[in-house]
């Protein structure tokens, strides 16, 4: 029971870090609040089942092509619709969600109710330490790790990250030393939607795709960057680590676990945020007043 | 006789300065008065419920615009009182067999106190955080729901409990009623002193309190206030569909509700009125009869409409009507006729 806990606890947080660090970029730097970032790991999923199994591509092939079209849709849902209405908070909140509903509705219509799986980039499994690990879990977590790192490497040490965090630090000042805010608005965008798009292609192999599946990691992103605090990397990469063995902890250890994870999760991240309001490490934003 | 007839004089006199000057309000006159006229015109038992729910979703959306829009605590996790009240109204008839007028209340009452529960940790918090943490309250409630199937019957609900009224034409005469009171109820609230502060604090919660108010218990108040509105919804949503069920609670209420708000225009009260009465029955029969669209595509026209509409005005669709149709008196602060050159009360010049 320890080893499963351990191990789908480690592949649930590493993939609510992934989506989290995406989410939690776009809204420090852009300020908004992408409802709809799950339902791109969802589209991403289900673009591999229709490349893959009904169109018969390399799965290499169109994994890549998954993740080019997903960060394509994103970019283009930018310009066009949030964008426009970004300067309203709430309608920002409400043109995501409808996004999602509509992503969420279009592959409903396109593939049915029914469960989809998609076959596994690598077969068998490994012993480690007595317990026998899927390959395919082994890779996901290796490449969640190496995205991580990479992302992480992206914006400490290179220039554009450092533009990019600059932005989110302070968007005047971040102009006036010649940042182009906007276009670094939509690197950010499409790097968090290319993040959201790997994750799902990460799981696709392990879950079955329902046109369902972006509600429940929607939810425990947004508890996760609120835990670790928004617009924080590693409050992210902690909050998902935390909520991530959380979960699986009660779902291995009850048997109405299933039905309570969420619940418990949320409770911890409720209860943490009530000690501490802004989150673990969140950056306490200057009082922006009109 | 005569008290009758100086009723009469100033009621009609209400009607003529307050009502008859501004069309916003001559056409919210003539949809309640045709809204309570309508089961003469059709008694389709299809048609009624749907304007029942409408007239119960109304009640919800106004009642996350008196917390959310006016003070500006979004809250993501709406469907926590209109669950809550609808749980407690089912169970309240199921065990103890109390009828619908008993329940109602006491589910509302449940709901004020799940307000209480809400508001009083979120106190601390702001802005995202606090939409992000209210999201938790109902999806926790869901999986404890989930988890005790003996007393809630988990994912089937409670089903079978005594029905809001006798007949389908009762129950909309008790559904569509309560809307317009309750709506004026809560649109009286914000234009008073209470709306005023309410304001206040989503502008500028500093100033606010720096100016002697005690926005704690302010926002206290608007959540308790906003928990009994949407706890009466719950309780009539329980008995007019004789069961309550996990999709009271669930996340797609949470954001029907903001879908609904911010389309007809926060910070209005009529507004998410509107928005409901106008979204509800086009997505749930006007398209799908009229308009020959099949009913499982209803979700994605949903959210395209929304979608297109909020594209074009940003801040709701009421508001965007209101803008072109009324303009605020500089001296007075009455609202005027756009096209007026001088304030219907005070006479001032309008800019």
């Amino acid at each position: 029971m320890a080893e499963n806990i351990i191990i789908y606890g480690l592949l649930s947080s590493g993939v609510y870090a992934l989506l989290a660090v995406g989410f939690s970029l776009i809204f420090g730097v852009a300020r908004i609040a992408n409802l709809s970032h799950t339902a791109f790991y969802m589209l991403a999923a289900y673009l591999i089942y229709t490349f893959a199994s009904a169109l018969g591509l390399n799965l290499y092939l169109s994994i890549i092509l998954a993740i080019i079209t997903v960060t394509a849709v994103g970019i283009i849902s930018y310009r066009l619709l949030i964008a426009r209405v970004r300067q309203h908070e709430a309608t920002t909140l409400i043109v995501t969600i409808a996004m999602a509903v509509i992503i969420q509705e279009a592959i409903l219509k396109a593939f049915g109710g029914q469960p989809r799986g998609v076959p596994k980039l690598l077969s068998g499994s490994t012993e480690i330490l007595g317990v026998s690990v899927l390959n395919q879990q082994l890779l996901t977590l290796g490449v969640v790790i190496l995205m991580l790192l990479v992302t992480w490497i992206f914006l400490m040490k290179t220039k554009t990250g450092v533009a990019i965090r600059s932005t989110a630090q302070d968007r005047e000042v971040a102009n006036l030393m010649g940042i182009n805010v906007s276009r670094m608005e939509m690197l950010t965008m499409a790097i968090s939607v290319g993040l959201a798009a790997i994750a799902g292609a990460l799981v696709a192999p392990l879950f079955v795709l329902t046109p369902g599946m972006w509600a429940h990691p929607l939810v425990m992103i947004l508890a996760v960057v609120v835990l670790g605090g928004l617009g924080s990397l590693k409050g992210s990469l902690i909050g998902a680590l935390v909520l991530g063995f959380a979960e699986n902890l009660v779902v291995f250890s009850r048997p109405e676990g299933a039905y309570l994870k969420t619940s418990v999760a949320l409770t911890v991240m409720l209860i943490v945020i009530l000690i501490k309001p802004e989150g673990l490490f969140g950056i306490v934003f200057e009082e922006e007043r009109g | 006789m005569s008290v009758l007839v100086a009723y009469a004089t100033r009621s009609f006199r209400l009607l003529r300065e307050e009502v008859f000057v501004l069309p916003a309000r001559t056409v919210f006159l003539l949809i309640c008065i045709l809204l309570l006229l309508f089961p003469l015109i059709s008694q389709e038992p299809f048609i009624l419920r749907v304007f029942i729910l409408a007239g119960i979703f109304a009640i919800f959306a106004a009642s996350w615009d008196l917390l959310s829009g006016f003070t500006g605590q979004i809250n993501f996790g709406h469907a926590l009182f209109f669950g809550v009240a609808a749980y407690t109204a089912a169970l309240l008839n199921w065990n103890l067999g109390l009828a619908p007028w008993a329940t109602i209340p006491l589910g509302a009452a449940a709901a004020v106190l799940a307000g209480l529960v809400v508001g009083i940790p979120c106190l601390r918090l702001r802005g995202t955080y606090l939409a992000f943490a209210t999201l938790a309250f109902p999806l926790i409630l869901l999986g404890v729901v989930y988890a005790i199937p003996k007393i809630t019957y988990g994912e089937l609900g409670i089903y079978g409990i005594e029905p809001l009224a006798g007949s389908r034409v009762a129950s909309y005469y008790i559904a569509i009623p309560s809307m317009i009171v309750l709506g004026f109820v809560m649109w009286k609230i914000t234009d008073s002193k209470i709306g005023l502060v309410f304001h206040a604090i989503r502008e500028d919660e500093v100033t606010a309190r720096a100016s002697g108010i005690n926005t704690t218990r302010y926002k206290l108040l608007a959540f308790c206030l906003s928990g009994l509105f949407a706890g009466i919804a719950g309780g009539l949503y329980a008995h007019f569909v004789k069961a309550a069920s996990p999709s009271t609670l669930e996340l797609l209420l949470s954001f029907q509700v903001i879908i609904w708000a911010v389309f007809g225009g926060i910070a209005t009260i009529y507004g998410p009125m509107a928005g409901v009465l106008i979204l509800y029955p086009l997505t749930e029969f006007v398209l799908i009869r009229y308009l020959a669209v099949p009913s499982e595509t209803r979700l994605l026209i949903f959210a395209s409409i929304v979608l297109l509409v909020l594209l074009f005005m940003p801040q709701g669709l009421t508001t965007w009507l209101r803008d072109r149709t009324e303009k605020i008196c500089p001296r007075c602060k009455l609202q005027n006729l756009a096209w007026r050159r001088k304030c219907r009360v005070c006479t001032a010049e309008l800019g």
